[in-house]
């Protein structure tokens, strides 16, 4: 690890004065940024510790019925609010089933929004990647990429954005409040995650000093609480990062669809909202049939970046799925393996 | 220095549930060592403050197969806190050591920094600087170039070729080809498995001092005195002039066993600067800086009749090796002794490969070997409709095939019989995919292992200390088995004292010595150590007693004494009754104390240290009239999501035959242990190599995965063992490798039960299934 500063600024606007510099960086829960530079992946030169700011660790309940959490909530405070689980279960769960109870503790909301990827050659500091140095070109081109991008990827980068906690947030139309040198504003989430096209070093929407303040829900997301499932098909219960994840939510009414949303993890560099196939969904019957065109309308436009072509299927299998569950109704209770295609085994522990 | 003073009275006792006091041998008493793990008292090897410590940061390769062109140091000499850099040119020359056989070593030098690289990740220079982080920082500003050549990455690669046959291998008798070329049945099938990983919780280092020509080396390690003479003879000094320490290890399965080249760069570097160093491997380098279970293929042919009793066996098999190394992993131990064949024929091969030489990881040759036989004995019963424990049984081996030697003893018919009970096996449903519930499918499934009895020596101090507490000493160690635990309860019992006045010290090369901790032979070695040590220090108490004109049993006669609870008295209880110290104070002695060995009578001070520094000496398993092994067999339930191909153990009970168990809880738990890292194995387990250049891609523990709880389900194992005294001086046959062996052919067959597809490659990912 290189040597660096180490800032700690008492307001928002300390913070960003501060991390305007080049070279800085905004430190969190730290689970992510500290492991990237221990590495030498990053070596920021300076750090800037925001989480000792004030406000930022909010819930908010907000007047037109939508909902603002605070940037350094930390995913396991949010999962386990009574409230926020109830009105959203999918996120809960989704929050549930990423990494283990240690790391929840500590990592937060925009945190975990600006996670790098967990492409190994990207933490191969002896391999060749345009997300570390541009220009240097893409190791896992060519090179051992089963977990790689099946949406959206580039010839400049195949790598995956790694979050479950997005899936279901671009589902809802999950909004990033952002405040830097020219003030606040807003993106929504699915504006926020960069595709990698030639910039693959380029990952979000942020500016230099850029500080997520919020991510905010929009009324409308909590509407769909009795119909929502988050599934994650990953290679061990728990602990694990998703081979491909689906966050699908219904209003069903007469057995006729009335609201959809559908989004897709693992499988490119932003959380996927599946915009085609909700259409699809819209006024159609709920059943089997249906969902299966549904996730055939979701991964129309997939293609393999290497040997991973059996994610495009195990995607539009988990899009069936989570559709499915979806329906069957969101469980009473959270699930002792959230996310878990197993987790209705009688006797399966929630150890993770 | 401090050694670490366990007492069992600082633990909570174990329950009693069989009736056997758990302070005594065979008593469940819990780990004397967890408290001091549990509160973080317990002081690992590299946790040694030293005055002047400074640290070391290894550099390695980045290619797979060359020469280091330059390796360009002035940025890195030029940093902050640096003190050194070591590369080839600069590190002080070394002798080369003999290896574990204890041959003979070529007269060159050793020098523990590459010039000529072999695979990705060989050490090539190292930077010592005042602290870590500063070593880290200039160790990355090492920069070395290289004049790169094509490499063979793994078994795979196009040029790996067919490697070189390994004669000691073969195995044959009958006529294999003809039987199985004229059997009515027949089954060919290939079984692969791929590079594995011990990784231990705790990473490879040490700290390593000098004072003028003796070197103390604080490091994690399974075998003091053979690592001591590896660091001896690297320096060309004295073996009585290395002190290894080594009180707790962090897991080892294999890896810590040998003295290996980062160990020679610390000393090297403490020697060249006179002060003492710590080096720590990082998690990605302990994939690299040592070796991990080897990578294999395996053919193998079963002929048989109709009713599926098996003519013959026709094995091959091939496992990678470095470039430079010699690394056999013996794919034919299982495949020859678990049935009955009248032909049967294996041979091997080892192909080099730019890797890392491979290692011992828990049960070498026979996890992999069992693997192979194990899943084949179970495609011949889907072949024959035969129910795959039925043509287990069909084909039960009633002596050693191989050897022709009656076994010492084999429980293996009865832990099918109570394993098959506990499980339901009877409940099963032949078909394959015909247990379903939702959207998963059930399997049961079945398969048996083994492991062989090995044996050295070893040798223990016993004292009996004028408290009247006692007080065991030996240099093999406990890196979670229960050493300090067994060794305890031998001595308690054996002496007469409770338990909680026993202080076992463990892990200092200064203490009585022991071979090598592997092999499962280690319990079975120092309880008899222990026992006669304890054995002669309770005669020399007892003649004390009786010959001391002032003690007051004096002139008694010694079969009239007995010593218990730390006291001791006549039997008819109508003499007096004291207690040790009383005894030893009455007497003006301080303390009592023996050594016990389990050498051959008449060894010479060269036989022993040969015994204890190499392997050379371990006694065969099928010495003398019989074949010792340990057995088990493992009924595994697993459910399949037919969508995704996830597979999860729901279900797994195991009968084992460890012989006699010196302590069940211990054994349970190490037996579990086992069967965890088998599920690990079956499922998760493969090292990722880069096709271009030989990279292990999945070098940390994100992406190497192995289990986590929420993938272990409830684990029910039962002892089936009766006591084997051709096994070891107290009746115990090995505990800690034997459980692995069999579980990855138990989990694939149970697939194929709940699937109706057969999986040949570990691990059984998902996209192999769907
Ligand atoms: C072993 C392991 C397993 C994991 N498994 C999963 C998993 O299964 N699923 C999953 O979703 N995640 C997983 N994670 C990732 C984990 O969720 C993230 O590390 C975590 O959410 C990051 O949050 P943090 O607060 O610690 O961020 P930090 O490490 O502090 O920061 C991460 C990045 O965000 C920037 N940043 C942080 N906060 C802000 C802000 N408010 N404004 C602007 N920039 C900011 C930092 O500068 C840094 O670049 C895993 C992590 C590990 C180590
Ligand atoms: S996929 Fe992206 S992150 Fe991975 S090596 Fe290529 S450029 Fe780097």
């Amino acid at each position: 690890m290189r040597d660096f500063d180490y800032i700690r600024p008492a307001s928002i606007p300390d913070a960003i004065a501060a991390a305007a510099e080049p070279g800085s960086a905004y430190l969190a829960g730290g689970t992510n940024l500290l492991d990237l530079m221990k590495g030498g992946v990053t070596s920021p030169q300076r750090i800037v510790d925001i989480s000792r700011l004030p406000e930022l660790n909010r819930i908010e309940r907000l007047e037109d019925g939508g909902l603002r959490i605070g940037a350094l909530v930390r995913n396991a405070d949010l999962a386990h609010d009574a409230a926020f689980a109830k009105a959203y279960p999918m996120v809960a769960e989704a929050l549930l089933s990423g990494a283990s109870a240690q790391l929840r503790n500590a990592a937060t909301v925009g945190g975990n929004l600006l996670q790098r990827t967990r492409c190994s050659y990207f933490y191969d500091t002896a391999s060749a990647c345009n997300k570390r140095v541009s220009g240097a070109g893409c190791a896992a081109l060519g090179g051992e990429n089963r977990l790689h991008a099946v949406l959206g990827w580039s010839d400049a980068c195949i790598a995956t954005h790694p979050s479950d906690f997005c899936v279901p947030l671009v589902a809802l139309d999950a909004v990033v409040e952002i405040e830097g040198k020219q003030g606040r504003r807003h993106v929504t989430l699915a504006e926020f995650h960069l595709l990698p096209g030639e910039t693959p070093q380029r990952e979000n929407a942020l500016e230099p000093g850029d500080l997520i303040v919020a991510v905010r829900l929009p009324a409308e997301a909590a509407s769909f609480a009795a119909n929502a499932r988050y599934l994650k098909v990953r290679e061990r219960t728990s602990y694990a990062f998703a081979l491909v994840s689906a966050a699908a939510a219904l209003v069903v009414d007469g057995g006729k669809i009335r609201a959809a949303r559908l989004a897709l993890g693992g499988v490119a560099a932003k959380p996927w909202r599946a915009r085609a196939a909700e259409a699809m969904l819209l006024g159609a019957d709920a059943n089997e049939a249906t969902f299966a065109s549904a996730a055939d309308a979701a991964l129309a436009d997939a293609s393999p970046s290497g040997d991973n072509a059996f994610k495009i299927e195990l995607a539009r299998r988990i899009v069936v799925r989570a559709l499915t569950s979806a329906q069957a109704g969101t469980p009473e209770r959270l699930p002792a393996l959230p996310a878990s295609p197993f987790s209705n085994i009688p006797g399966a522990r929630h150890d993770a | 220095m401090t050694v670490h003073n366990i007492r069992v009275g600082q633990s909570k006792r174990g329950d009693a549930s069989d009736g056997t006091l758990a302070e005594a041998i065979g008593g469940r008493l819990s780990r004397v060592d967890g408290p001091a793990k549990i509160t973080g008292a317990a002081k690992y090897a590299v946790e040694q403050q030293l005055e002047g410590l400074v640290h070391a940061v290894l550099v390695e390769s980045t290619i797979a197969s060359g020469k280091v062109r330059v390796i360009d140091a002035a940025a890195a000499e030029a940093a902050p806190g640096v003190l050194q850099v070591l590369t080839p040119d600069t590190i002080i020359s070394l002798k080369t050591a003999a290896d574990w056989f204890g041959t003979p070593p070529p007269d060159k030098p050793y020098c523990p920094l590459a010039r000529d690289i072999t695979f990705s990740g060989q050490h090539v220079a190292a930077v010592v600087a005042e602290t870590f982080e500063q070593a880290v920082a200039a160790a990355a500003l090492v920069k070395v170039s290289y004049d790169e050549t094509p490499s063979i990455v793994d078994l795979s690669d196009g040029k790996a070729g067919d490697g070189i046959p390994i004669d000691a291998m073969t195995k044959e008798w009958g006529d294999a080809s003809t039987a199985f070329a004229s059997a009515p049945v027949r089954i060919c099938a290939a079984y692969n498995t791929p590079r594995e990983y011990q990784a231990p919780m705790e990473p490879h280092g040490l700290v390593a001092r000098w004072e003028g020509d003796h070197l103390t080396v604080w490091e994690p390690s399974q075998w003091l005195d053979g690592m001591a003479r590896t660091y001896a003879e690297w320096f060309g000094i004295p073996f009585g002039n290395v002190r290894l320490v080594s009180p707790y290890i962090g897991g080892g399965f294999g890896s810590k066993a040998l003295a290996l080249s980062h160990g020679a760069v610390a000393a090297c570097a403490a020697r060249m600067l006179r002060r003492p160093v710590k080096l720590v491997m990082t998690r990605p380098q302990t994939f690299t800086g040592y070796g991990g279970r080897a990578a294999t293929r395996q053919t193998v042919t079963i002929g048989a009749d109709r009713d599926g009793v098996i003519q013959s066996i026709v094995h091959r098999g091939v496992n990678e090796t470095s470039m430079d190394g010699m690394w056999v992993e013996p794919l034919g131990s299982v495949t020859s002794i678990m049935y009955a064949t009248p032909n049967f024929s294996s041979k091997q091969n080892v192909v080099r490969v730019n890797s890392v030489v491979p290692g011992a990881m828990r049960a070498p040759g026979e996890n992999p070997s069992a693997f192979g036989i194990e899943s084949a004995i179970d495609e011949l019963a889907y072949e024959v409709g035969i129910d795959p424990l039925e043509i287990r049984l069909r084909n039960y081996a009633e002596q050693d095939p191989h050897a022709k030697k009656a076994w010492s003893t084999r429980q293996l018919r009865e832990a099918f019989a109570a394993g098959a009970e506990r499980f339901g096996w009877a409940r099963r449903s032949p078909e394959p995919r015909s247990m379903r519930d939702g959207n998963q499918l059930i399997g049961w499934g079945v398969a048996a292992g083994t492991y062989p009895v090995r044996r050295a020596y070893g040798e223990a101090v016993v004292r009996i200390l004028a408290d009247g507490s006692v007080e065991v000493e030996s240099s093999s160690i406990d890196m979670g088995q229960g050493t300090y635990t067994i060794l305890a309860q031998t001595a308690a019992e054996t002496v007469g004292v409770p338990a909680d006045n026993v202080v076992v010290k463990l892990g200092d090369s200064r203490f009585p010595r022991a071979g090598v901790t592997g092999g499962s032979r280690l319990a079975g070695v120092m309880t008899g150590a222990v026992y006669k040590a304890a054995t002669s220090a309770l005669d020399q108490l007892v003649g004390l007693a009786i010959s001391d004109p002032r003690s007051p049993f004096h002139a008694l006669q010694a079969n009239t004494l007995v010593v218990a609870n730390g006291r001791i008295a006549s039997p008819r209880g109508d003499g007096p009754d004291v207690s040790i110290a009383e005894l030893l104070n009455s007497v003006g002695r301080d303390h009592i104390e023996a050594k016990g060995d389990t050498m051959p009578a008449n060894s010479t001070a060269e036989d022993r240290y040969k015994n204890y520094t190499t392997i050379a000496m371990s006694v065969p398993h099928t010495e003398g009239d019989y074949s010792r092994h340990s057995w088990c067999a493992h009924f595994i339930e697993v459910r399949v999501d037919e969508d995704f191909g996830t597979v999860r153990v729901s279900r797994v009970v195991s009968a084992l035959d460890s012989g006699r168990l010196y302590n069940p809880k211990l054994a349970e738990s190490q037996w579990k242990g086992g069967i965890i890292m088998g599920i690990g194995q079956a499922l998760l387990e493969e090292g990722i190599v880069d096709r271009r250049h030989g990279r292990i891609v999945n070098d940390n523990l994100a992406d190497y995965l192995v289990p986590t709880n929420a993938d272990i389900p409830d684990i029910e194992v039962i002892s089936v063992g009766i006591p084997d005294l051709h096994a070891s001086v107290l009746g115990g046959k090995g505990v800690g490798e034997l459980a692995i062996v069999g579980i990855a052919p138990a989990i694939a067959n149970a697939v194929f039960h709940a699937t109706g597809k057969r999986i040949r490659d570990l691990p059984i990912t998902l996209e192999k299934l769907i």
